[in-house]
C-alpha cells in the first residue's frame, strides 16, 4: 500500500494501479495465471493422452485414486488429463470469442455513435431485435440445426451473438466524446479524429470483456452439456461433464471436478471484472485522496 | 422481427425433417417427395413464410413432426409446466434477492456486505446445469430426500390419496425450483444492492438520517421503496434469463416443459416446434416487459399511463 500510485500519469496506468490495489484483483489474477499455466503445461503435468483409452477392461470408470486423482471415465480415459487439456479448449474458445466480439462491438458502437444518422438507427434497431431473443436460444437454434460445428466455428458463433451489449455501451460513450473540443479540434486540423475518439470510449468495453470471458466459459460449458458445443472426443470442461451426466449417481467425479474447474476460473474472471469496474467508476474518489480517506480495518 | 429472424435461421440450416425421420434405405425418393409435398416443404421459402405467419396469427402453429401431433397441443402441455417452474422461481428469487441486497446495503463495506458479496459472486459463477447436477447427486442419490426427476412419481402417483398426490408433486418441484431460484437470486441481489447504492447519497436519505433514524431504519423505510422501481423493471426483463436457465434445469431433472421440448425438437429437426418454442419465449419476453412497465406505472406516482 505504500507505493504512491499518484505517480501514474496515463489513464491506463492509473486504472491498472487502482485495480491492483484491490485485493480481489490480486487473488483473481494469481488464480487465472495458475489456470492458464496449467493449461499451457498440460502435457508436462500428466503422463497420459487426453483421448487415449488406457485399458477399457481394467481401468474403466474408476473412482479417484493416487494413480488417477480425478478418476477415469467409462472409456478408461484419465479425467485429470482431460480436465487439463479441456482447459486449453475452454479457455481458448473463451478468449478468442471475447476478443472477436469486443472488437466488433467497439467497431459497431463507434461507427454508430460517430457517424450517426441512418447508420446509427439501422445498427441500433438491429441490436435491439437481437437483444430481444435470449442469447442461448439463438445459439441453440443455430448450432443444433447446422449439425456438428468445429471449435473454430463455435467460437465465431459465440462471438457473433456476444457483441450487442458492448456496441450499445461504446455508442453511448462515443456520443459523449464526439463533440468534445479535442475531437472538434482534431477534425478542424484535418487529422483523423478516430485516434482521439477510440482510446476514450474503450473503457466500458474492457470491463465488459473481463466479465464476458467468464460468461463465455459458462456458455460453452452449457452448450457442450446439451451436446451441441464441443464434440467428443475433444475434451472441454463442459463435454467432460456431459460424458458423465447420465450417470451422475455413480460416476460423480466426472461432474464434480470439471465443474469445480469452471467455477474457480469464472469466479476469478468475475472478481477481476468487479474490481476493474469499481476502479473505473468515476464516483470513486481520486486515488491520492482516497489513500488518506479510506481506512480499511 | 423476432419471428422473421427465427424462421430464416431455422430454414437456412441444412437437412430437413423428412430426411431426419425417413432417412432409411427402404424409403424411396418418391415417398420422401410425397411427404414433402403434403407438409408444404417443397414450396418456395417465401410462400412457406407467409403461410406460417398467417397461421401463427390465428394460433395455428403447424404440426410437430417428432411428437406426431399439432404444435399447439405440445405447447399446451409443456408451456404450463415451464411457467409453473419459472413463475415460482421468479417470485422466490426476487424475494430472496431483494432481501439479500437490502441486508448488504444497510452497512456498505461492512463484514456482512463483503461476505454476502463474495457468496453472491460465487453463485453468479456457477454453471446452472452443474449446480442442478450436484443438487441431484447430493439430495436425490446420496441422501435420497427428493425424487431424481419428472413431475410426479411414474408408478405410485395414481395410487396415492389426494394429499399424497399433492405432496408427490411438491417434492418433485423442490430441487428444480431451488436451483433455478438460487442462481437467479444471486444476480438480482447484486442488482438490488447497486440500485440501493445509487439512492443512498440522495438528499432525502440525508434528511432521514438527520431526523434521527438509524441507518437500518432509513434504508428499510425510505431507500428500499425507491430502489425497488428499477428492480420491478428488471423482473419483467428477467424472463429470458429464466427461460434459458429453465432449458438446463428441465434437462437435468427431466422436467417435461417447453425448454426440454425445444432442445429435443432441435435434435429431431422438428422446425415447427422449434419455431413455436422460440416464438412462445419471445412473446413471454415482450409480455413481461409490458407487465413491468404497467407495474411501475401503478407503483410510481411520477409515472402516468396515458
Amino acid at each position: 500500500m505504500s507505493a504512491r500510485a499518484t505517480r501514474a500519469t496515463s489513464f491506463g496506468a492509473l486504472l491498472l494501479a487502482r485495480t491492483w490495489r484491490d485485493p480481489r484483483s490480486r487473488v483473481a489474477s494469481v488464480v487465472l495465471a495458475l489456470v492458464a499455466l496449467a493449461a499451457l503445461l498440460a502435457p508436462l503435468l500428466t503422463p497420459y493422452d487426453p483421448a487415449a483409452q488406457l485399458d477399457i477392461v481394467r481401468l474403466r470408470s474408476l473412482a479417484p485414486s493416487l494413480a488417477h486423482p480425478f478418476g477415469t471415465d467409462p472409456y478408461s480415459r484419465d479425467v485429470l488429463t482431460r480436465v487439463l487439456f479441456g482447459a486449453r479448449v475452454s479457455l481458448s474458445i473463451a478468449f478468442a470469442a471475447v476478443a472477436l466480439s469486443i472488437s466488433f462491438g467497439i467497431l459497431v458502437g463507434v461507427v454508430a455513435g460517430y457517424v450517426g444518422g441512418m447508420v446509427d438507427v439501422v445498427l441500433m434497431r438491429l441490436v435491439d431485435a437481437a437483444l430481444a431473443i435470449p442469447r442461448l436460444l439463438l445459439i441453440i437454434a443455430v448450432v443444433a440445426l447446422w449439425g456438428s460445428l468445429s471449435v473454430a466455428s463455435l467460437t465465431v458463433l459465440i462471438a457473433g451473438v456476444g457483441w450487442f451489449t458492448v456496441s450499445r455501451l461504446v455508442r453511448a460513450e462515443t456520443l459523449v466524446v464526439r463533440d468534445r473540443d479535442y475531437v472538434v479540434a482534431a477534425r478542424a486540423l484535418g487529422t483523423s479524429p478516430w485516434r482521439h475518439v477510440l482510446p476514450n470510449v474503450v473503457g466500458p468495453g474492457i470491463v465488459n470483456a473481463t466479465l464476458a470471458v467468464g460468461n463465455v466459459i459458462l456458455l460453452e460449458a452449457g452448450l457442450s452439456y446439451l451436446g451441441i458445443g464441443v464434440r467428443p472426443p475433444t475434451a472441454s470442461w463442459g463435454s467432460i461433464i456431459q460424458d458423465g451426466a447420465e450417470r451422475v449417481s455413480d460416476l460423480w467425479w466426472l461432474t464434480v471436478f470439471p465443474g469445480l474447474a469452471i467455477v474457480v476460473t469464472v469466479f476469478a474472471c468475475n472478481a477481476l471484472g468487479d474490481a476493474l469496474r469499481d476502479a473505473l467508476d468515476p464516483r470513486q474518489l481520486p486515488l491520492s485522496a482516497s489513500e488518506d480517506l479510506v481506512h480499511r480495518p | 422481427m423476432v419471428t422473421t429472424l427465427t424462421f430464416v435461421l431455422v430454414h437456412l440450416a441444412p437437412g430437413d425433417p423428412i430426411a431426419a425421420t425417413l432417412d432409411r434405405p427402404g424409403v424411396t425418393e418418391a415417398v420422401r417427395q410425397q411427404w414433402r409435398e403434403s407438409f408444404g416443404l417443397d414450396r418456395p421459402l417465401s410462400e412457406q413464410y407467409v403461410r406460417w405467419v398467417a397461421n401463427a396469427a390465428r394460433g395455428e402453429l403447424g404440426y410437430s413432426f417428432s411428437h406426431h401431433r399439432p404444435v399447439r397441443d405440445v405447447l399446451a402441455d409443456t408451456l404450463p409446466r415451464t411457467m409453473l417452474l419459472g413463475g415460482l422461481a421468479l417470485v422466490l428469487s426476487f424475494v430472496l434477492g431483494v432481501l439479500v441486497g437490502v441486508l448488504q446495503a444497510e452497512r456498505p463495506g461492512g463484514a456482512r456486505d463483503r461476505w454476502l458479496g463474495r457468496v453472491l459472486l460465487l453463485l453468479y459463477s456457477v454453471p446452472d446445469f452443474w449446480l442442478a447436477l450436484v443438487a441431484l447427486l447430493v439430495f436425490a442419490y446420496r441422501l435420497p430426500i427428493f425424487p431424481a426427476g419428472g413431475i410426479v412419481d411414474p408408478v405410485m402417483h395414481d395410487y396415492l390419496s389426494v394429499g399424497g398426490r399433492i405432496a408427490d408433486r411438491l417434492s418433485h418441484l423442490v430441487l428444480p425450483v431451488l436451483t433455478l431460484t438460487l442462481l437467479s437470486a444471486a444476480s438480482i441481489a447484486r442488482y438490488q444492492r447497486s440500485a440501493l447504492m445509487e439512492v443512498l447519497p440522495s438528499d432525502w436519505m440525508r434528511t432521514a438520517l438527520a431526523k434521527g433514524l438509524s441507518a437500518r431504519a432509513a434504508v428499510r423505510r425510505h431507500a428500499v421503496r425507491n430502489a425497488l422501481l428499477p428492480t420491478i423493471t428488471l423482473a419483467g426483463l428477467w424472463l429470458p434469463t429464466l427461460a434459458a436457465g429453465a432449458v438446463f434445469i428441465e434437462k437435468v431433472f427431466s422436467w417435461p416443459g417447453m425448454g426440454l421440448a425445444t432442445v429435443n425438437a432441435i435434435g429431431a429437426r422438428d422446425y415447427p416446434l422449434v419455431t413455436a418454442g422460440v416464438l412462445a419465449i419471445s412473446v413471454l419476453v415482450v409480455a413481461g416487459a409490458l407487465l413491468a412497465d404497467i407495474a411501475v406505472a401503478i407503483v410510481d406516482p411520477r409515472v402516468r399511463l396515458s
